[in-house]
């Protein structure tokens, strides 16, 4: 086998011809400079990558290794923000992975209207991430309880107190559900366009409290000071009500609005899943 | 919160947006969707598993 063909190519993103240069320290995926690949009036962001950890095998495998999912995803998202620093690029999803440069020109060419229409759509705006946890029952509320209550007598002091708990905890839960769904609605007229990811599994974010919303908004960047200033309003209102927690991550690149039609969102016709969709969100409970 | 804190991105933020975002397009080598679906969904399960089960508040009645 020929050395040419133990390397493959990763790419990150697809975007116009770039008006400023990227940062010349900037490395991504093996600790290596992702480079500029121009065809058809795009740009593609490549770099190249060993063939025994991006072939398909060896890919699959590494996909379930948390560590080096950590490290590729950081890697990925530092080429990407820094694109983000000097233009609106299209983001590709983690591991697109060609054979040679050939193969990323003829990607560049076949794509070439659908990243065009996409990357006009999403010009000039990023994406801002708001995210809402309702901190459970226990953590909230039972040092001021403790005392009286954290010893039952009898089993049926036990079930007494269970059942007021689960009360609480659904009124909080509905709570919760009316101040996301008022949030969302306020944030989706702010926006250009929203998408709800599925609620993240606290022991995945490692966040305290349930995760009710999690949503991405499409905002163009000479407004996302007001954004950003809405959304920190809600926070105090969200934390005083009723242990609420409104948490705002961003900018990203416009991640969750890369499908062709904003309007088809979940399955498309080619059969790929472009998201996961606001009915997930029922999942959640 | 400090600069510093503000700036760390978490994984699962990155993950919701690398795995469930980014344009789809089939390279030369290809994960198919429902693929890196499954990986979420072990990654999710191996974390529950590592993780010790909040012990409950009662325990002299488990």
């Amino acid at each position: 086998m020929s050395l040419a063909s133990e390397e493959l190519r990763y790419v990150y993103a697809v975007c116009r011809p770039l008006d400023a240069p990227l940062a010349a320290d900037l490395t991504g995926v093996g600790g290596v400079p992702p480079r500029q690949l121009a065809h058809e009036g795009l740009i593609a962001l490549v770099g190249p990558v060993p063939e025994r950890d991006f072939a398909e095998e060896p890919l699959r495998r590494h996909l379930e290794d948390l560590d080096w999912l950590s490290d590729t995803a950081r890697a990925h998202q530092r080429v990407i923000s820094a694109l983000t620093s000097v233009t609106c690029p299209l983001p590709l999803r983690l591991a697109t992975v060609f054979r040679d440069d050939s193969g990323v020109r003829a990607m560049l060419e076949e794509g070439a209207d659908r990243f065009r229409r996409v990357l006009d759509r999403i010009d000039g705006c990023v994406e801002w991430g708001v995210k809402v946890h309702l901190e459970s029952e226990e953590s909230r509320e039972r040092p001021a309880e403790a005392p009286t209550q954290d010893k039952p007598r009898s089993g049926r002091d036990y079930l007494r107190q269970r059942r007021s708990r689960q009360t609480a905890q659904d009124e909080s839960w509905q709570r919760a559900e009316v101040f996301a769904q008022a949030l969302h609605e306020k944030l989706s007229r702010r926006s250009d366009d929203s998408r709800l990811h599925a609620p993240q599994n606290s022991s995945l974010s490692k966040a305290p409290g349930r995760n009710i919303l999690n949503a991405a908004y499409l905002v163009p960047r000479a407004h996302s000071e007001e954004f950003v200033e809405l959304v920190d309003g809600t926070k105090d209102e969200g934390q005083e009500s009723s242990g609420l927690r409104v948490e705002l991550t961003g900018p990203w690149a416009a991640y969750s609005f890369t499908a062709d039609d904003p309007g088809t969102e979940g399955t498309r016709a080619d059969g790929t899943d472009t998201g996961t969709g606001a009915d997930q969100t029922e999942r959640s409970r | 919160m400090t600069v510093v804190e503000r700036r760390e991105i978490a994984l699962v933020d990155l993950l919701d947006r690398l795995l469930a975002g980014g344009v789809v397009i089939k390279g030369d080598i290809t994960l198919r969707i429902a693929d890196v679906d499954l990986v979420r969904i072990d990654l999710n399960a191996l974390i529950s598993s590592v993780n010790e089960q909040v012990p409950s508040p009662w325990p002299e009645l488990e």
